[in-house]
């Protein structure tokens, strides 16, 4: 058994008053809705089978989802790390419970859309002629989602959580922030891989 | 006498690093399945992996439960809202899979798969928050409110 006979409360990097932290929720309850409606709009697109509507769900949410990876991992993120502790900190209490729902949301629009998309047209069937290149992105989507549900997503709790404490562990949030720096280059080169793959796709 | 460690610096044992493992199969078993669908193809790969999954997560489960002490109430409230959502979206993928007429055998596969998913996620995120938290120092804020 792992024991820990007694567990120091950690020293705070962050003193008290230091930074001025505003007050937060970390799943932002208000935007709930309009996630739901979203999500319901998708169901329906897809118990319709209506073309247009799983177009646009897989466009729009495509290039949402690749387009603000990108641009926080190269642009965002950068401008975060060159930051003051007290100025992460209160931009990531504004920035990251957004995420938190933003993300997901877009991934769930991209993917369920463009399965049925792909089922609509008959691109799923092995005989299509471009198969290999949807199970490249099959495979890019897998390595992603890894990255998101894996390395990110927990990451992004336990900052979230931590900052909610009276007095957060400054080293500990910038560790664990770290990991989204460490994935954009994955994450951009699968994002890229993507555009490729799909421009690819919608032109055969 | 030596310092008690901090919560974020103390050793645990890789239930995150089995849940990621067990994560990964169910990843790479889908992508198996879905990339010679619909043709007739042994399923065996995805079943293997299926039941690999199903042994890390349970190894995962078996070291959460021994770690002691550990922010329990957070861990409880971080995996249980998650396994809602999760459960939810494993729901819609599931109607997706019957709704497309999805053969037994594969929807089978599949359906464990779901499952894997939809208590492995959780697992992790509960375990992530609740190993940096002292356990019965301060709770952690209720997520839905300030």
């Amino acid at each position: 058994m792992t024991e820990f006979a007694e567990l120091a409360p950690a020293p705070p990097a962050i003193p008290r008053g230091a930074a001025a932290r505003p007050s937060f929720s970390i799943v932002p309850v208000q935007a709930i809705p309009i996630v739901a409606v979203v999500l319901g709009g998708l169901v329906v697109s897809i118990a319709g089978n209506w073309l247009w509507a799983l177009d646009f769900y897989h466009v729009v949410g495509g290039g949402l989802w690749t387009g603000v990876d990108l641009f926080v991992g190269f642009v965002v993120g950068p401008i975060i790390g060159r930051m003051s502790i007290p100025a992460r900190v209160e931009f990531s209490t504004r920035f990251m419970p957004k995420m938190l729902l933003l993300m997901p949301t877009l991934v769930t629009m991209t993917l369920a859309s463009g399965w049925q998309l792909a089922r609509h047209l008959g691109n799923l069937q092995a005989g299509y002629p471009h198969h290999p290149w949807l199970v490249a992105s099959y495979i890019v989507v897998g390595v992603m989602a890894l990255v998101a549900i894996a390395v990110l997503e927990p990451a992004n709790l336990a900052v979230l959580f931590e900052l909610k404490k009276p007095q957060p562990n400054g080293e500990l949030i910038a560790r664990l922030m770290r990991r989204f720096i460490y994935t954009a280059g994955i994450t951009g080169v699968a994002q890229i891989a993507t555009l490729v793959i799909m421009t690819r796709v919608a032109v055969a | 006498m030596a310092a008690a460690p901090r919560p974020a610096e103390r050793p645990l044992p890789p239930v995150s690093q089995l849940c990621v493992s067990a994560l990964a199969c169910a990843v790479v078993g889908t992508i198996l399945v879905a990339a010679r669908m619909p043709r007739d193809v042994s399923l065996l790969p995805s079943v293997l992996l299926l039941a690999l999954g199903a042994v890390l997560l349970l190894a995962s489960i078996v070291l959460l439960t021994r770690i002691s002490p550990f922010a329990w109430d957070v861990f409880a409230r971080v995996a249980g809202w998650s396994l809602a959502g999760y459960i939810v979206i494993a729901g819609m993928i599931e109607f997706a899979f019957i709704y497309d007429s999805t053969p037994g055998r594969v929807l089978a596969v599949l359906s464990g798969t779901l499952a894997l998913f939809a208590i492995d996620v959780p697992l992790l995120l509960g375990f992530s928050v609740a190993r940096y938290q002292v356990p019965g120092e301060s709770p952690a804020p209720d997520p839905r409110r300030d």
